[in-house]
């Protein structure tokens, strides 16, 4: 009896093996019987989402590769009038192509583009719900910094063990991971709205309704911009690890180059991911400065 | 009803904390601003205000700051929420209203312009001017016809489809007092307007104001805290310190007879020649000697300030002076004793 208490600060105390395995053993029967009992039917809810991810990879795919350089080009034009990004676009995307990884980057485009529209559909009203409420903020807050400091890897199980491998799952773990900063910034920049303004706002008899649309979020779209910027950056870097349970793309190159040791499969694959990423990054962040261009003291 | 209060502020109390209510009683038996943040943690902001607001009158409510003034103005259009106390306008206990009906209180009756303007920033002037009628909803054309009515009274003809940071700061609280007259208020809430801007655009901003003023006839509560803005514009005024009304009353009053010592050391400094206009100091015939009355020649008129007629005064050395309403007749008499009396400090 001694001798186990000098060692109760030595050995960690734990709980008996035969225990710890009874919790994890039931803890997972318990969830496999949910996802059997379930799983149909939270896979048919997805199916809409499904169709949309689809209808995206699909289009990208099917369109001539001409006429996406020269919509990427029209956009990047007009948000950041510079020609130099149009050729570095134009440049890019043909090398890409010309190594045969078009089909691979039009479909983690598609990824992409559906995984932002969903986070930002998603993130908006969450963040704009959690500037309204400090109760809300306070839940919120910390299951963000939950959903941010898990390893992707964590949370990829319980997913696949509802959904399966596919499409849907990987986007779900896409969305979950890349959702946060756009909640956040939503929030962040409705909050930030000088006081006085809005005292403004309430003098001239404004309702909350009016507030929100007329002077919150108006002037908290540059930090919106942002989120949508570091949302689309997150969910890029989060395409490889999405390959692992069934998202095609250049992910899945790289992960095949991982298993078969093709170095350079995967230099090209990443190299074409960094330049999806660079697209989407200035194109975004030159939409975040015009829509602040009345900040500026210039004369436009 | 012109000649009746058009605003009417009752024992308005507002303390500031977690819990107020209580401690109405205790100000009320005399405990002062420090004590009760000592011993109560709670912040005094105002403390019995009794105010009555003619109709049509520009009254100035001037204090240093912490003094509670812009918290008082937010209570008439009750931005702020009271303690305790009552806020008559046009009859209507303003704390009692519903939300909605407060929010048509503010759409109807009352606009603002704020000390740092508090513009739109992602909107144009023109958007700017008229955001109370979009608040409204009233007609895009019509707002607009009447915002750009505003635009160009105000001086800014030429700037509406400028944005608010390429304007300098006078011309960005010319928007502010457009935005705010375009609703077409009967009160007009202007907390320290002018105490941002330049001396020289301060006194253009004053003139314009006066000058609208004069056309219009709003009923008016500007918040200062600078004495001479006060006498200039204002009809009458109300001394605010630590939260408790010193002295109200209009220019003469307040220069003349200060009732506090807070409200003497205020006006030690002014230049009374400059403020006081004969009108203001007048006296009836039947406090002059008879004697004095008979052939005097020495005229002034009724709006001249003392600094206007002082050098006449003293080169022709005048028995009395008479001071003529519009149409030229006598409204009343200034004998140099008086005139003495006053300039003495």
């Amino acid at each position: 009896m001694a001798d186990k208490s000098t060692n109760f600060f030595m050995d960690f105390p734990t709980l008996p093996k035969e225990l710890i395995r009874a919790f994890k053993k039931s803890t997972d029967a318990a969830y496999k019987a949910f996802s059997r009992e379930y799983g149909d039917y939270i896979e048919s809810f997805f199916n809409p989402l499904l169709k949309f991810l689809v209808f995206w990879e699909k289009l990208l795919v099917a369109t001539p590769w001409s006429v996406i350089i020269g919509v990427v080009c029209i956009f990047a034009f007009y948000g950041t009038r510079s020609y130099k990004i149009v050729i570095g676009i134009i440049v890019s995307f043909f090398f890409v192509g010309y190594m045969g990884m078009w089909e691979d980057m039009m479909e983690s485009m598609g990824f992409i583009i559906v995984a932002t529209i969903m986070s930002i559909a998603i993130g908006i009203p969450m963040g704009i719900w959690m500037s309204k409420s400090n109760r809300a903020q306070a839940v919120i807050t910390p299951i963000l910094d939950f959903m941010q400091t898990l390893p992707p890897f964590v949370y990829l199980i319980p997913v696949v063990m509802l959904l399966g491998i596919g499409k849907i799952p990987g986007l779900i773990s896409v969305i979950v991971y890349a959702i946060p900063p756009m909640i956040r910034l939503t929030n962040l920049g409705i909050r930030e709205v000088d006081r006085e303004i809005l005292e403004a706002a309430d003098s001239f008899g404004a309702t909350p309704r009016q507030k929100l649309t007329q002077v919150q979020f108006p002037l908290a779209l540059p930090t919106i911009f942002a989120g949508v910027n570091q949302t689309i950056m997150m969910a890029l870097a989060m395409v490889i690890i999405a390959s692992m349970i069934g998202v095609k793309g250049l992910g899945q190159e790289v992960l095949r180059a991982i298993t078969n040791q093709y170095f350079t499969l995967g230099m090209l694959n990443g190299l074409a991911i960094v330049i999806l990423a660079i697209v989407f990054d200035r194109i975004s962040q030159a939409y975040g400065k015009r829509i602040q261009k009345h900040r500026s003291g210039d004369a436009i | 009803m012109p000649g009746s209060n058009k605003i009417e502020i009752k024992k308005l109390y507002k303390i500031f904390g977690p819990k107020p209510l209580p401690l109405v009683e205790k100000v009320n038996n005399g405990i002062g601003k420090d004590e009760l943040l000592e011993k109560h943690k709670h912040v005094l902001g105002l403390n019995n205000i009794n105010l009555g607001i003619p109709e049509q009158s520009l009254q100035v409510i001037m204090g240093l700051s912490g003094s509670g003034k812009s918290t008082l103005i937010r209570h008439i259009n009750r931005l702020i929420e009271p303690t305790a106390g009552e806020m008559i306008v046009d009859g209507q206990d303003v704390l009692t209203l519903s939300q909605n009906d407060l929010l048509e209180f503010r759409k109807n009756k009352t606009a603002m312009v704020f000390q740092k303007f508090a513009l739109l920033p992602h909107k144009t002037v023109l958007q700017n001017v008229s955001f109370g009628l979009y608040i409204k909803r009233v007609e895009p054309a019509e707002a607009e016809k009447k915002a750009m009515h505003w635009i160009e009274r105000v001086g800014l003809l030429g700037f509406e489809h400028r944005y608010p940071q390429q304007l300098s700061g006078g011309m960005q609280q010319r928007v502010g007092l457009a935005r705010a007259l375009a609703n077409d208020p009967d009160i007009l809430l202007m907390d320290e307007a002018f105490s941002a801007l330049d001396p020289l655009i301060r006194k253009d901003m004053q003139d314009i104001l006066l000058e609208i003023q004069s056309e219009l006839k709003k009923t008016v509560v500007f918040i200062t805290h600078d004495l001479d803005e006060a006498l200039k514009l204002g009809d009458s005024i109300a001394i605010l310190k630590d939260g408790s009304m010193d002295q109200e009353g209009n220019a003469v009053d307040i220069l003349l007879s200060p009732k506090t010592e807070y409200v003497r050391k205020f006006v030690e400094d002014v230049n009374r020649s400059r403020v006081l206009k004969a009108k203001n100091i007048m006296q009836n015939a039947s406090d002059i000697a008879k004697d004095l009355l008979n052939g005097q020649t020495f005229k002034v008129k009724a709006d001249d300030v003392i600094e206007k007629f002082i050098d006449r005064v003293v080169v022709d050395k005048p028995n009395v002076i008479e001071v003529m309403g519009e149409n030229g007749s006598a409204l009343g008499y200034l004998s140099s004793e008086r005139l003495s009396e006053i300039l003495r400090k």
